[in-house]
């Protein structure tokens, strides 16, 4: 079996968001894909440490409540707080995987994460916050990988 | 006597974590060992079937008992 590719660009950085590029990025591993993730403007959050992402309500009628909440008092100040901390109560019951985790998995398994230069520029990012092993590159970089993937993804 | 070599708990676990665990399982075992996996995710048996489907490990058989899923597969 040849070896497939599989490139994603990250560019969202919620905690809901953020789990598609990982789950799919480490499944991908495991089914043995050479895998690369491209991470651009709110993706970069993706990449701290220490992650603190948040979901919000707002501008998502899609998200399941489990009572109706009318749109302006989900804009009060602390719902958003408590949404998140709601989603992550629900995900740990349910057994699924931190972002943490999933994240190491990914690096166990030689996914490479790149992160564009250019937004880490832009938002003044610390790289010092990342997880080691990130590499640095732009668009070009990029579509040297994308180029020859069998599948891209953009999230 | 067991009919396996390993055996991988997966209970509790969601996508992807059956498949990943699994996975990091067999890369610790030798060709034609077997392992022997149980899960909770009801979405594990498509995804074992493809799983093996794509890797080329064998998936020998796949039931249910009791809620729980089990799944035999032999390491190619």
């Amino acid at each position: 079996m040849t070896e497939k590719k599989l490139a994603i660009i990250a560019t969202k950085g919620t905690l809901d968001w953020a789990y598609p590029p990982f789950i799919l990025a480490s499944t991908a591993a495991a089914l043995g894909y050479e895998t690369e993730i491209f991470f651009t403007f709110y993706g970069l959050q993706l990449l701290k440490k220490k992650l603190n992402l948040q979901v919000s309500s707002l501008g998502n009628p899609g998200m399941p409540m489990p009572m109706p909440v009318p749109v302006v008092l989900q804009a009060l100040p602390g719902m958003q707080s408590m949404m998140t901390m709601m989603m992550k109560q629900k995900m740990k019951a349910k057994g699924v995987a931190s972002l943490e985790e999933l994240r190491e998995l990914c690096q166990e398994a030689e996914v490479k994460l790149i992160a564009c230069q250019m937004t880490v520029d832009l938002f003044e990012m610390d790289t010092k916050e990342f997880v080691d092993g990130v590499e640095y590159g732009g668009a070009a970089t990029f579509f040297e990988f994308a180029g020859e993937s069998d599948i891209c993804l953009y999230i | 006597m067991a009919d396996f070599d390993r055996e991988l708990d997966a209970s509790g676990l969601n996508c992807p974590l059956p498949i990943l665990r699994a996975k990091k399982t067999l890369a610790d075992m030798e060709s034609g060992q077997v392992l022997h996996i149980i899960a909770t995710d009801p979405g594990s048996v498509k995804d074992f079937e493809a799983f093996a489907k794509q890797t080329g490990n064998e998936l020998m058989s796949s039931g249910e008992e009791g809620g729980k899923f089990t799944f035999m597969m032999k390491k190619s």
